[in-house]
């Protein structure tokens, strides 16, 4: 009976000391949490802001409240029903999809050339584009928009285009990938009788999927934003992409803010489902599952 | 089916010869091991065969054709590689189908053969899984089919058993020697692997820094080896090889016994003897030298002993049921037909 006591008194001590070793983890824990919490809501304050300020009448935009007083769609029937922001739709969507269709396939190509072909001047050829990244857009915007203008391409989709058909930031970044497809694939492939174009294609393009994905993003995110040079090549409003024409949006009094971010809140949409259609190709370990780990 | 004939191949890699000249007659329907060391040259020959590989001089001869200038593809090979190559986004039925990509054969005729070589490599449940689905054993057996479909004149094998564990390796050696049985094509197979040369191969070609060492039955480089190169390479555990002198038809080891040996090519100067440990054993007739056991290994019928002698350690075989003691003095024999005698300063044969 005297003996009894002991066993739980002896978990119950165990239970104690254990406890001080347990804070720290779920203070850590904690932390982490609230670290992440912060980051979320300053990622997600400028889109709710943006969505609040689409449902607010003029008079109440530049109220701080992210409720709107008196909510409403008006702003939307506004924008959708004003011709000129269907064309800028249309013109973004145009230019963002021919500009990362080109980029896939000539960002691959050359980054597959330069990374599986051995031939005198690789290196340097790797070099200078890679060295294109370090000029910034500002300084080429005029020798580009001259080129354009002998071209005859100012105010067209050409003009929009052609500076972003391909880029060295894709070639650098495809050609970090086929690093990871084995030469092995490549040389079975010749062997059974492939030629280069076919192999690029058949067996190379399948097994950086993942890369090609993230490029797409990249590259469609990238040309549905541009903002600098489309202003500049065009000068009719038929041919504005959505952002030069957001920024036109009002009178040279006022800025129609309840107006333009309606806009943004609209252009958004492809972007998600750019996002949407292309993450499930990014599945790591594709390369690695016809090889022996 | 064809031959294939290599006639004084070398390559180089900028200044630096790799392989200096190597010719080589293989026969139509033979089995053909390259074995050596890394760094030998052997994988760049075949590869050279493959056309994946420029020939810096020299010609290939397949079915009395030179295909030098020829691409792999017109060659009329095929090639299975060390890590498989199959492509991983594809079925297992798309990746053997692939082989006849470039062939002209009808649909259903490509269907044919398609469920043939999955049929004759046991893999007809399997057509339709990823390679993700697949055993390492099942993956080379899907690459070997990749090659089979085309029936190509000659097959070429790069190393392909050694990323597999070794059950699976003397399984798929037995399966290879089998898959030749039966399709009759000429094989190239290029391995590191003494034991897989012995057992596939109808004749080994021993390579060493670019140049052929020997090229036989796995009888002749067995018991006949060309020079101390083969004899220590082919065999396991290795030929003892032990320094002496040559006088009349007998070699002279240090302080022990004269050894007659037949048929030497030599009457003096120094050599080497060389003695497989299968053919050395304590309490034999003929001793040739006499130690200390220094070390057992027990193998069942046999075991391993390693002995410590005035010249050298050197290894022989004792009975597997009344082994010598570790510390017992032993004298060493074999038979005079079984010993080897070879050049000290060039290594070649002298017997």
């Amino acid at each position: 009976m005297v003996a009894a006591p002991d066993v739980p008194r002896a978990s119950a001590e165990a239970l104690l000391r254990s406890e001080p070793a347990k804070r720290p983890r779920n203070m850590g824990q904690i932390l982490r949490w609230l670290l992440l919490f912060i980051g979320g809501i300053l990622m997600v304050m400028p889109i709710a802001y943006m969505i609040s300020t689409s449902l607010k009448w003029p008079h109440e935009v530049y109220n701080v409240n992210l409720i709107p007083e008196e909510p409403t769609i008006e702003n939307y029937t506004y924008v959708l029903e004003d011709g000129r922001f269907y064309w800028w739709f249309v013109n973004s969507i145009i230019i963002a999809t021919i500009t990362t269709i080109c980029n896939l396939l000539f960002d691959s190509l050359v980054g597959y050339t330069l990374c599986k072909f051995r031939f005198p001047g690789r290196t340097i050829v790797f070099i200078a584009i890679l060295s294109t990244l370090m000029i910034p857009t500002e300084m080429l915007v005029i020798p580009w928009y001259l080129m354009s203008q002998s071209f005859g391409w100012l105010d067209s989709y050409w003009g929009i285009m052609f500076p972003g058909l391909m880029t060295a930031f894709g070639t650098f970044l495809m050609k970090q990938f086929f690093e990871s497809v084995p030469d092995d694939f490549i040389e079975a492939a010749r062997i059974d009788g492939l030629n280069e174009l076919q192999i690029w294609w058949t067996v190379a393009m399948p097994l950086v999927k993942p890369a090609l994905a993230a490029l797409a993003i990249f590259v469609f995110l990238g040309n549905w934003t541009a903002f600098l040079w489309p202003l500049i090549v065009t000068n009719s409003v038929d041919m504005y992409t959505i952002p030069v024409g957001l920024s036109g949006f009002g009178d040279e009094a006022d800025v129609a803010w309840e107006l333009i971010m309606t806009g943004a809140a609209i252009s958004t949409i492809p972007t998600l489902v750019v996002f949407l259609i292309f993450q499930r190709f990014i599945i790591r370990g594709v390369v690695m599952a016809g090889l022996k780990g | 089916m064809a031959n294939l004939s290599l006639h004084q191949l070398t390559k180089s890699y900028g200044t630096t010869e790799v392989l200096h000249g190597i010719s080589l007659d293989v026969a139509d329907g033979e089995f053909v091991v390259l074995v050596g060391p890394s760094g030998c040259g052997k994988s760049t020959t075949l590869r050279m065969i493959a056309g994946l590989e420029e020939t810096t001089s020299g010609i290939i001869e397949i079915g009395g054709r030179e295909v030098n200038n020829l691409e792999p593809k017109e060659r009329d090979i095929a090639m299975v590689f060390q890590n498989y190559a199959i492509y991983p986004h594809m079925s297992v039925k798309k990746n053997i189908a692939f082989g006849l990509r470039s062939s002209k054969l009808p649909k259903a005729d490509k269907e044919k053969r398609i469920q043939e070589v999955a049929g004759i490599l046991d893999m007809v449940p399997l057509l339709d899984r990823k390679p993700s689905q697949l055993s390492g054993g099942q993956r080379q057996r899907v690459a070997i089919g990749r090659a089979m479909v085309r029936d190509p004149a000659v097959f070429l094998f790069d190393e392909p058993l050694s990323n597999l564990d070794a059950q699976l390796r003397t399984q798929m050696r037995l399966e290879i020697k089998k898959l030749h049985q039966r399709v009759g094509n000429t094989i190239i197979f290029v391995t590191h692997d003494q034991v897989e040369a012995m057992t596939m191969a109808d004749r080994i070609v021993i390579m060493k820094d670019g140049y052929i060492q020997q090229v036989g039955t796995p009888e002749e480089v067995f018991h006949k080896p060309a020079n101390t190169f083969v004899a220590r390479f082919i065999g396991a555990p290795s030929m003892n090889l032990l320094e002496g002198r040559v006088s009349g038809g007998a070699v002279s080891l240090g302080a022990g016994p004269e050894v007659r040996v037949p048929a030497l090519r030599k009457s003096g100067g120094d050599v080497l003897l060389g003695v497989r440990p299968d053919d050395l054993h304590p309490g034999s007739g003929n001793p040739i030298v006499t130690g200390t056991v220094s070390l057992r290994e027990p193998l069942g019928s046999e075991t391993l002993i390693y002995v410590d002698t005035a010249l050298g350690e050197i290894t022989a075989k004792a009975d597997g049921r009344t082994p010598p003691e570790v510390g017992a003095t032993v004298e060493l024999g074999a038979e005079p037909q079984n010993l080897h005698v070879f050049d000290k300063s060039s290594g070649e044969a002298l017997t």
